[in-house]
Order: structure tokens, then C-alpha cells, then sequence
């Protein structure tokens, strides 16, 4: 497994520095990490990561200004691929934020408002447990209930219970705050910002080939 | 199980230096950003945030190199304040790393700053910090206003009205500091906090008046704070965020261990 390519997607969306400098942290050797809003460089990369941040229509028009569509949906059918807080919601068919926004419809199921009250304000900010609910290789080696920081108002509804990979409780509700599909994960809080358990998770993806061809 | 109550302390920077004197017995370099964040982290803070006590335009390059130092290097939020005045401001400490920025004086001189700011970069990102003093007298309902230059000088605005406002243009979060509390190791202003924070619809940050551990149990428990922010109590080794979190789990609040 040596001179593995993983492309951090620019999309115009948000900071890619932390994600980017966390991933360089713990990549095993050979392992480049390049930040690219080009297609053919996510057509050619070996993994993807794809942060995401801000509303949900800016970062789809953001996409498509950067002609970006069909190149991550092919790699999110294709390759391993991470994706985290905004790189999960607008993989989604569709997101109620901004009077509804379809999305790239890679996942069946939408994204919905989280409803604030004294106990629960909103954003969902700060250190929250993910239960994890299968053995998944993206867990190895992070404890079980790990806590990870999270930043966000709308939240995940898949359509297949099937793709939830960990679960988290907020606002009287337990929402998926992992999804996974062969070698898809994507993940509602910031393993840039988790400390231990996020570096962790980056660690992981690295070394998560599942090359079976 | 649950969202965790954070403990953040707080670091002030003034050309690139820690100032205010850290002392861990055991770090090289006590003023060094990145030496002190690591040590934090590595206690199990939930996050930092950098006050740039110099903040004249000059030396905002440095504070630029000091964020995107820590942040590659330190990974959990960072927040920044202190002269955070325009869109570029926040722009250049967001690219340099900073997770979130502290808006303050430039809030009142113009309010509709935090409306831009939030709708360029997002709420999530977008701190507000209201440093009120009480100003109601005995007897009186309790009433605080917003103060500016380290508590001297009245805005006459009200301090809750001005919090709801500012949710309303787009904070994501408040840090409430009281200029009464502020240095004297009594405690935060428990009234004043959860006025706040039972009033608004985003977290709030109690700061102002740490002197011991119990403190920062209060700041949540009657406080209503989602967050507690301190400064001395960590820096000279009277306690470290480790014994903070285990007082405030073992007082029945759920933090990250």
C-alpha cells in the first residue's frame, strides 16, 4: 500500500486547513493528501475527503460552479470516501435547510431541522457520544460512546436504517451521525476537531483499503 | 448520555506570546502558543480560545502565524477574539485555522457587522462577547448593561435585550463575561448568566470570576451555561482541567473524560 493519493475536495466551502493538517498528522507514510477542486484530480485520487461547511444551497451551487456533481458521486460509488458535517448532508436526496435544497442524492433520505428548547439549544455545538452500532473498520480501535465535537443545526434522516453507523442523542431525539455503505463513511461531527478519537478516524480511513478487486 | 458542558480556558496573546504568565512546571517555553495549547489539549481541554490583547492592526500578521501554528498541531476548536473588526478579519483567522472568532467592540458599533459575518461564514462560527456590569440598584430588578473598554465606559444598552439581538442577526454562540466578577475570584454572576442563557436559543459561555473549581460547577448548574470559560485558575497550576471536569462529573454534570 505505498503512494496512496487521498484528494481533500475544495469546493469554496469552508476551511480545508484542520482537515487537511489532522489528516497530514497521522497519514502513514505514502500517503499524500492533496486539496484539489478539480473532477479529474477526484477521478484519479485513491480516497476522498469531503469536508463541508455553511448552508446547504451555497455548498450545492458551490458544487456545481465547480463542475463537481457527477465526479463525487462517481467517487462516492467508487472509492473509499469520507465525508464530514456538510459532506454528509448534501449527500442526501434532500435538505430542508434554505426552503428545501435537492442534493446529490447519493443516500435516500433528507436533511431536517433540529427543534431548539431550554435543554437543547441549537446549534448542537460542542462534545457529543457516537454510539457505534456495527464493527466497522472506521471504528477501529475509537471506544465505544466516543465523544466527538460536532456543529450543527439539521441533521440526517436516511431511508435505509441499514446505513446507520453510529447514533448520537440531542434535542429528545437519536439522530444518525454516521453513515456508511461499502466504502462510503460519512460522519455528521469533525474528526478534525476531536482530539484523540478524531485523529483516530482519519488514521483509519487511511488505512482502509477494502481493495477487493 | 449527552452533549458534554465544555471547559475552555483561555489564553491572552500579544505578539505571538502567551502573556499573563502560564506557569506548568514542566513546559519549555511557558509564552509559547503552541507549547501551551498542546498541554491543554492533552488535559482534556474541550477547547482554547486566544484573546489578542495587542490587536493593533500592524501585528495581525503575527496572530495570523500564532493561529495557523496552533491549529495545525492542536486539534480540537480554537476560537479567536479580540480586534476582530471586518468580513477579512474573520476571513484571514478562519483560513489560518481558527474554528470560531470573538466579536466584541465592533459589534456595537455596528450591529449589522454580526449579520454580515454570519451570513458569509456561517453562525457556527460566530462568537459574541458581551461584557456587561450590573447597573439596577438595591431593591431594584436586576438589571445589567453593556460595557466596553474593560468595563469603564457605559453603553447604556441593555445587556439581555443586546443578547437576544445579537442571536438574531446570526451569533451562534455568546460568551458573557461580567465586568463586576471579572478578576475577583468570587464566582461568575450566577443571575446574570442564566438570565441570559434561559433567554436565548444558542449556547452560552459564562466567563468572569473563576476562583476555584466549585466556580466553574455553579457557571453550569445555576448558571445554566453550556460552556464555562477560565483563565488564572488553570494557567498558575492551581488546577488543572482534568480536576475541573472530575469536579463538575462528580457534582452530576456529564463532560468529556
Amino acid at each position: 500500500m505505498n503512494n496512496k493519493l487521498i484528494v481533500v475536495v475544495d469546493y469554496g466551502m469552508g476551511n480545508l486547513r484542520s482537515v487537511t493538517k489532522a489528516a497530514e498528522h497521522v497519514a502513514p507514510s505514502g500517503c499524500h493528501i492533496k486539496i484539489s477542486q478539480n473532477a479529474s484530480d477526484i477521478t484519479n485520487a485513491d480516497a476522498i475527503i469531503f469536508p463541508g461547511q455553511g448552508a446547504a444551497k451555497a455548498c450545492m451551487q458551490a458544487i456545481k460552479e465547480h463542475n463537481l456533481n457527477d465526479a463525487l458521486l462517481q467517487a462516492a460509488q467508487s472509492k473509499p470516501f469520507l465525508g464530514i458535517c456538510m459532506g454528509l448532508q448534501v449527500l442526501m436526496s434532500h435538505s430542508n435547510e434554505n426552503n428545501g435544497v435537492d442534493c446529490l442524492n447519493r443516500i435516500e433520505g433528507t436533511v431536517e431541522k433540529f427543534q431548539s428548547s431550554p435543554e437543547a439549544k441549537i446549534p448542537h455545538m460542542g462534545w457529543n457520544q457516537i454510539h457505534q452500532h456495527h464493527d466497522h473498520p472506521m471504528w477501529h480501535k475509537i471506544p465505544q460512546d466516543s465523544r466527538f465535537y460536532f456543529v450543527h443545526s439539521y441533521y440526517v434522516s436516511p431511508t435505509n436504517p441499514q446505513m446507520i453507523q453510529g447514533t448520537t442523542e440531542y434535542a429528545n431525539l437519536t439522530f444518525a451521525s454516521c453513515l456508511a455503505e461499502g466504502q462510503l463513511f460519512a460522519i455528521q461531527a469533525h474528526p478534525e476537531k476531536s482530539a484523540q478519537a478524531g485523529l483516530q478516524l482519519f488514521k483509519n480511513f487511511m488505512t482502509w483499503p477494502i481493495e477487493s478487486a | 448520555m449527552g452533549l458534554a458542558k465544555r471547559i475552555i480556558p483561555c489564553l491572552d496573546v500579544a505578539n505571538g506570546r502567551v502573556v499573563k504568565g502560564v506557569q506548568f512546571v514542566d513546559i519549555r517555553d511557558a509564552g509559547d502558543p503552541v507549547e501551551v495549547a498542546k498541554r491543554y489539549d492533552q488535559q482534556g481541554a474541550d477547547e482554547i480560545t486566544f484573546l489578542d490583547i495587542t490587536a493593533s492592526s500592524d501585528q495581525r500578521d503575527t496572530l495570523i502565524d500564532t493561529v495557523a501554528q496552533v491549529a495545525s498541531q492542536v486539534f480540537i476548536p480554537l476560537t479567536v477574539g479580540g480586534g476582530v473588526r471586518s468580513v477579512e478579519d474573520i476571513r484571514r483567522l478562519l483560513n489560518a485555522g481558527a474554528d470560531k472568532v470573538s466579536i466584541n467592540t465592533a459589534a456595537i458599533h455596528r450591529p449589522e457587522f454580526v449579520k454580515e459575518a454570519a451570513d458569509r461564514f456561517g453562525s457556527q462560527c460566530i462568537v459574541v462577547a458581551i461584557d456587561a456590569k450590573r447597573v439596577s440598584h438595591e431593591h431594584e430588578p436586576l438589571r445589567w448593561e453593556i460595557f466596553t473598554h474593560g468595563g469603564r465606559k457605559a453603553t447604556g444598552i441593555d445587556a439581555i435585550l443586546w443578547a437576544q439581538k445579537m442571536v438574531e442577526f446570526g451569533a451562534g454562540e455568546l460568551l458573557v463575561t461580567s465586568m463586576d466578577k471579572d478578576g475577583t475570584k468570587s464566582g461568575f454572576d450566577l443571575e446574570l448568566t442564566r438570565t441570559i442563557a434561559d433567554n436565548v436559543t444558542v449556547p452560552v459561555i459564562a466567563s468572569g470570576g473563576v476562583g476555584q473549581l466549585n466556580d466553574l460547577v455553579e457557571g453550569v448548574v445555576d448558571g445554566h451555561a453550556q460552556a464555562v470559560l477560565a483563565a488564572s485558575i488553570f494557567h498558575f497550576g492551581q488546577h488543572t482541567i482534568a480536576e475541573a471536569k472530575q469536579a463538575m462529573q462528580d457534582a452530576g454534570v456529564e463532560v468529556r473524560l
